[in-house]
């Protein structure tokens, strides 16, 4: 039950995943960083089977890096987004695959646009306006559906990323532990800070 | 030929590896590179082959690389060499990195790059890498420069500055008459171009520099301000020179008397 989400707006992409790390029914921590920064603009935020995940992400940051450093090419959100579905897609077909589904959040080097990808552990990806994994899904995207727009301003994504963490906190029936939001814009990746204290009641 | 050039991996008689010296001769060839190590700041400097008139300058590979982040090298000798151990030595910055979760250290992969060109002095069916490098940078949560030099038998040694490639000697005994300790960004790019200018006559545009600071990226000076430097320094060796030459017009008339054939004329330049 991770919440991984993803809103893009004008000028930023907005990634959010939760902070449990949780193993069968228990939470084992509280505070987990499931995100990681590839190069100056480009953020991947990642769940799935504990283990794989942190080890795909940082077999993945480290063949970023290399790429760049080989060729003198900072790789744009659309690049890196095909390389990890390669990667997965090999993977798929190995003896033991990953399984891991991400989020990958950019910014466009050169046109300043932002990107959200929505990359799944069997390999599709999908280029898209807001994305979420797992159980959010089910209580995020019609939210979303409702309020986005291409658009929005940062201060509007955050409220659109607190409603949809309300809807969570209503529905969901565990509790993961608020969610850790960094945002992507043209100067690169910073964390956010976000309320995650705010108690919602169910109807 | 005394036949014990042949195969790379005998020695002659008198314990000589000639393949390995041969390569140290490629060095000597390859287009000079100076390092200089200052108070916090660590400064490379390449002498560039002259570009021919329909070469395009701005995308020829240069002779300055960077390794990892924080880890740059530069090289003299053969380029083609230079390629292959670059991206050995990138490979593992960013192996390790995976494996330990860390920035190699400067003189980790310094002794690896030493390590790979060693490794092609002893086995068979290869032959040694026809370049020595100078590996600068920071280790990670540190401001101490680091300067390191590699050569084709795979020794590495530490150095407050140092130079490779052609006229290297004459540009080493430059810098072991100006370096001093502590000396801050601009002298030490300073005396990079002073020792740099030693010995490549065509001046600005046929040199390049990179600066290294702690916690920050490569910074490669751009092309207008090496020239100002150049300028400055070429000024301040003319300013030099005429101080000289009218103290010498001062005080030496008895020198000129005893000259034989002499007078002035000789020196006038």
């Amino acid at each position: 039950m991770e919440v991984l989400l993803g809103i893009t707006g004008k000028d930023f992409v907005i990634l959010a995943a939760s902070k449990a790390t949780m193993r069968g029914p228990t939470i084992i921590k509280a505070e987990d960083d499931k995100t990681k920064q590839l190069n100056k603009h480009n953020l991947i935020a990642f769940s799935g089977e504990a283990g794989d995940t942190v080890q795909f992400a940082e077999y993945i940051q480290a063949n970023i890096q290399l790429y760049t450093m080989r060729n003198d090419t900072e790789l744009g959100p659309n690049a890196v987004a095909s390389f990890v579905r390669g990667e997965l897609a090999r993977s798929l077909r190995s003896r033991n695959p990953y399984t891991v589904n991400l989020l990958l959040g950019g910014m466009d080097p050169i046109t300043q646009k932002p990107h959200l990808y929505w990359i799944d552990y069997l390999a599709s990806v999908a280029s898209v306006p807001y994305a979420a994994h797992g159980y959010a899904q089910y209580y995020c995207l019609s939210t979303l559906d409702k309020h986005h727009h291409p658009d929005i301003s940062l201060d509007e994504g955050l409220k659109l990323l607190e409603m949809c963490t309300d809807e969570l906190k209503r529905r969901l029936p565990i509790d993961y532990k608020g969610v850790l939001v960094k945002v992507i814009t043209k100067d690169g990746v910073r964390e956010l800070d976000f309320d995650n204290n705010r108690i919602v009641k169910s109807a | 030929m005394s036949g014990y050039d042949r195969a790379l991996s005998v020695f002659s008689p008198d314990g000589h590896v000639f393949q390995v010296e041969y390569a140290m001769e490629a060095v000597k060839r390859g287009t000079c590179a100076v390092g200089v190590k200052g108070k916090d700041v660590v400064v490379l400097g390449c002498e560039k082959r002259s570009a021919l008139k329909l070469q395009d300058t701005r995308i020829t590979p240069s002779k300055i690389a960077m390794v990892d982040n924080h880890a740059v090298l530069a090289f003299a000798g053969l380029n083609a060499d230079a390629r292959i151990l670059i991206d050995k030595a990138r490979l593992e910055a960013q192996s390790h990195r995976l494996t330990v979760e860390d920035p190699v250290t400067i003189e980790y992969i310094t002794k690896y790059i030493a390590g790979v060109q060693q490794r092609y002095t002893q086995s068979g069916g290869v032959r040694p890498f026809g370049i020595s490098t100078l590996v600068v940078g920071f280790d990670p949560n540190d401001r101490t420069p680091r300067l390191y030099q590699t050569e084709p038998s795979g020794i590495y040694s530490a150095w407050k500055a140092n130079a490779i490639g052609r006229s290297s000697k004459t540009v080493r005994e430059f810098l072991e008459r100006n370096h001093q300790d502590d000396m801050d960004r601009e002298q030490t790019i300073q005396l990079t171009i002073k020792s740099l200018l030693e010995v490549v006559q065509t001046g600005a545009k046929n040199i390049e520099v990179a600066i290294m600071a702690p916690g920050q990226a490569i910074e490669m000076l751009p092309d207008d301000q090496i020239e100002a430097y150049v300028k400055s320094i070429e000024t301040e060796k003319q300013e030099e020179a005429a101080k000289k030459k009218t103290a010498r017009v001062g005080t030496t008339t008895a020198a000129i008397l005893t000259r034989p054939g002499g007078g002035e004329t000789g020196e006038s330049s």
